[in-house]
């Protein structure tokens, strides 16, 4: 690219101060700086979940990261010089980073400027069903807890990268990894105060997002601005430290839950207080709580339950919408007292989990309408498997237990916007290559694929005559965006639709061409053929020729637009999602006892994905997944002092290598969804959900100790050991009896 | 300064700072972007090459001090337009999920084959440790390796 500038982004290194003055005129008369910009000379606007957030910061700064200027120039290392030359002046302010501190009225507040937020609460999110003193009364066993879960980050390997360039029509072009692409260029156009009908967002291969690449960040906006100004394109690289500290991460979230059974195990209640520390941004994150609440009411038949939930500012990076997005940290809290309240009964876990499992046909209290539901199978799998009945319980002498979890989650898309819906367009020219322009983005997943492969069968041709465009909003139709596991399901269903149209289309032609009444018709493998006449099939790149090359000849080309049948929830009730998926985990751990090292022996893990389209990438997904999940279990953390994260690098951070993985077992369950794709489900983020519940329950098992918190890590787990914390059992069931 | 070094069994000379990397040497002034550049900082793996066969990540090693070295990129393991062995074995074991990870796994391991013809599985795991996947959860990465392993070993078809 011809004139390419390099951007570079001065970042705050207070976690709270005011802006006091910002001096460029040095950076500017540097040989090579193209433009240096802060909030005092762009255009820019507030954006963000309740516009609390601004690109380039002009009175405070509220984290350790915070943009408050950029440059563009000549390469990096001028770049680097530049930044170094800006003076700003800052005026410290009070902090605050604990997020129950941040609860108290006298702590200092960090969004000051928004009338509508009261404290630090950023939002609330409250819940109530049944009647849960009814039922505390009425229980024979109730346990109760904290449960706490760690900052953490997606760390893809490939960081963020962004190029923008305007052409000289003022027409912006952005090359970005984020793969909410319609969302993105209308936030680009609404905060920048462009015209979004001249942004065009292209998608290169992106290297992994796990959710990081999900939220505009503010070196989005910043790149753009200084492609604005310098009227040059520019790019802008994340370091790997600036991943750390500058883009989106999973938000540590604090429950404190009981659950209260009968003297069968039949569960009666939950009732949990939560506090999501979001940081200091709403972001995404903010709404994670979303799905943590589902967890809470509607993981296994819950009668009554309650949520109070507060998510809460703090002087730290701020939270995005991380793969699992809320459902590890809450799984953590309610599949360990499913444990423990089977414990306090005398019962076995895993019966009572069967005796409170989700059916098909079941609306969960939010009014989740349960269709295709293989998690009693799921349990039943992976009971089987690790030796459950025989094991469990048996293995404390050698430092050996078992854990099991299981877990819901959206698998048909999630309405957490007016539409929920994926355009897809299908044409087939006359080599008979048949392309797919789909609205979906492919960030790895297989996303790709598991399409071709539905558009081949739908239509009847081999998968490498099916070409997958997907890369550019000029050409695709319009998506919300991947996320929530929802691709396979509503991208696959888009891309369905308009194949069957495209089938009808061939066969339409077939039977003008081959003379033969259209259910004598099928297109296998690329070629029409009549039943009972060998001598009439005809390949479809021939056939394509018959219909185009004539007088008054047509193409085949169909579109369709696939919206699922959910419901955006009011006041958290509603059917968020056309289909749900389940599964479980047992995770086997030896703990050692002198240092409280946890070392995972091995995992077994069903997952009810509906129908495995690919089952080698369905495999692959949940393999992934699931390495992601013992990572948060065991070693990832974002260690923070004061504000500062200590150590914003791979080594230290403590993502899993292939010494730290064993081999995970996957079982696939095929439930056949009523509305999925050939009954397909999606599962993108099912992997992450249960390993940190089944290996704190493993845990347990193994030394009789209840661990609080992941990641845990052997000082930890020692700090338990030593301090002999047990499950907090507030009443026993079968004490009393 | 100038270096002279064979990539891939081409010879190149060029002019380059003193403080260049080995990986900017390749991806800028060669334009062979298949090794990637994950952090810079020794710890992701994903800029793995070859250096006299040695793997060596090459966002810490200085350009100018391969001068006169054999350097073996992702880009070197295509044999006549094709995939090499193990890139093959990567794509029918799914081994590849971004893809980001990718060459620099494809070049430990090919580093790890050429100095142990049947490694154990554990064996894998040690020489991949030091490449950091975030899709795969490595198993089918290590399948992949021990697949290739073993079609390196099985005997040449005497008709071929
Ligand atoms: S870029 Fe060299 S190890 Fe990460
Ligand atoms: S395949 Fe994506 S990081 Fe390994």
């Amino acid at each position: 690219m011809s004139g390419l500038l390099v951007g570079a982004i001065l970042r705050s290194p207070h976690p709270h101060a005011r802006i006091v003055s910002i001096d460029i005129s040095e950076a500017e008369a540097l040989p090579g700086v193209h433009a240096v910009i802060h909030a005092g000379n762009v255009e820019q606007r507030p954006y963000g979940y309740n516009h609390d957030n601004v690109p380039l910061k002009g009175e405070k700064v509220r984290f350790i990261g915070d943009e408050v200027a950029a440059v563009a120039a000549v390469d990096e290392e001028t770049a680097r010089r530049a930044l170094e030359l800006i003076t700003v002046q800052y005026e410290p302010l009070p902090t605050v980073f604990d997020p129950f501190e941040s609860l108290d009225p006298s702590s200092p507040q960090i969004h000051d400027e928004l009338e509508n937020v009261e404290g630090n609460v950023a939002m609330r999110w409250d819940w109530d069903h049944g009647d849960v003193a009814a039922a505390e009364a009425e229980a024979a066993a109730i346990v109760e807890g904290m449960y706490s879960a760690p900052q953490a980050a997606p760390v893809p390997i490939e960081t963020h990268i962004v190029i923008a360039s305007f052409d000289p029509a003022e027409h912006l072009t952005v090359w970005s990894p984020i793969h909410m692409v319609f969302m993105y260029r209308k936030e680009l156009a609404d905060c920048l105060g462009l015209d979004w009908e001249h942004i065009t967002v292209i998608q290169p291969p992106v290297g992994g997002s796990f959710g990081g690449k999900i939220d505009i960040d503010p070196h989005d906006f910043i790149t753009v601005m200084l492609a604005r100004k310098t009227r040059r394109p520019v790019k802008l690289v994340m370091s790997r430290e600036e991943e750390f500290i500058g883009t989106r991460t999973r938000q540590p979230i604090h429950f404190k839950l009981r659950t209260g059974a009968d003297a069968d195990g039949n569960l009666l209640f939950r009732d949990a207080e939560i506090v999501s520390d979001n940081g200091a941004y709403n972001g995404w994150g903010s709404h994670a709580m979303l799905v943590a609440m589902q967890t809470i009411t509607s993981m296994y038949r819950v009668p009554a339950s309650r949520v109070r939930c507060a998510v809460v500012y703090t002087n730290k990076n701020y939270g995005g919408s991380v793969r699992g997005f809320g459902n590890p940290q809450a799984t953590f809290a309610v599949e360990q007292q499913m444990e423990e309240i089977a414990d306090a009964l005398g019962l076995d876990p895993m019966d009572v989990r069967l005796r409170n499992a989700n059916q098909p046909g079941d609306v969960t209290p939010q009014g989740m309408q349960i269709t295709s539901c293989g998690l009693e199978e799921c349990l039943e799998i992976v009971r089987e498997q690790s030796g459950w009945d025989k094991r469990r319980g048996t293995m404390r002498e050698r430092h050996r237990g078992l854990g099991a979890a299981a877990f819901v989650h959206v698998g048909g898309g999630a309405r957490i916007y007016r539409s929920d819906g994926c355009g897809a367009m299908v044409k087939v020219d006359d080599s008979a290559q048949v392309t797919l322009i789909t609205g979906a983005s492919e960030l790895g997943q297989g996303s790709e694929t598991v399409l071709a492969m539905i558009v081949a069968e739908e239509i009847g041709v081999p998968l490498d005559a099916v070409h997958v465009i997907n890369s550019n909003t000029d050409v695709k139709p319009w998506d919300v965006g991947v996320h929530a596991s929802r691709t396979t399901f509503v991208a696959g269903n888009a891309a369905k639709l308009a194949a069957t149209k495209v089938r009808e289309q061939l066969l339409e032609t077939a039977v003008e061409v081959l003379g033969a009444p259209v259910d004598e018709l099928r297109i296998v493998d690329g070629v029409v053929e009549v039943s009972g006449d060998e001598e009439k099939r005809m390949p479809l790149g021939k056939l394509m020729r018959r219909r185009l090359l004539r007088e008054q000849g047509s193409i085949v080309m169909a579109t369709a637009f696939y919206d699922p049948p959910t419901q955006m929830q009011k006041d958290y009730y509603g059917n968020v999602s056309a289909a749900y998926g389940f599964g479980a985990h047992v995770a086997e751990v030896e703990v050692d006892p002198g240092t409280g090292m946890v070392r995972l022996l091995n995992l077994w893990t069903a997952h009810d994905v509906g129908r495995a389209i690919n089952p080698m990438s369905a495999e692959g997904q949940i393999e992934g997944g699931a390495a992601m999940g013992i990572g948060l279990a065991l070693s990832e953390e974002l260690v923070i002092f004061d504000g500062q994260i200590a150590a914003p690098n791979l080594h230290d951070y403590g993502l899993p290598t292939a010494v730290d993985v064993p081999r995970i077992v996957v079982n696939l369950v095929e439930t056949i969804d009523p509305r999925g794709p050939f009954g397909a489900k999606g599962l993108g983020e099912a992997g992450i959900i249960p390993p940190a519940a089944a290996i704190a329950n493993a845990v347990a098992d193994a030394t009789g100790i209840r661990p609080r918190a992941y990641p845990m890590r052997p000082w930890k787990v020692k700090e338990w050991l030593d301090a002999g914390e047990r499950s907090h059992v507030a009443r026993q069931g079968a004490a009393d009896a | 300064m100038r270096v002279e070094l064979s990539v891939n069994g081409d010879p190149y000379r060029r002019e380059i700072e003193p403080d260049a990397t080995l990986l900017s040497l390749l991806r800028e002034t060669l334009g062979l972007t298949g090794t990637k550049w994950g952090c810079e900082t020794g710890d992701c793996g994903a800029c793995t090459v070859l250096v006299d066969g040695e793997p060596v990540v090459s966002c810490l090693q200085l350009a100018r001090q391969v001068d006169g070295t054999d350097v073996t990129t992702v880009e070197g393991l295509e044999v006549e337009g094709e995939l090499g062995d193990l890139q093959a074995a990567f794509v029918r074991n799914g081994a590849a999920q971004c893809g980001f990870c990718t060459p620099g796994m494809l070049m430990s391991a090919e580093a790890l084959l050429r100095r142990n013809e049947a490694p154990a599985e554990a064996e894998i795991r040690e020489a991949l440790s030091g490449n950091l996947c975030r899709c795969t959860g490595y198993s089918k990465i290590v399948d992949a390796v021990l697949e290739a392993a073993e079609s390196r070993q099985a005997p040449v078809d005497a008709s071929a």
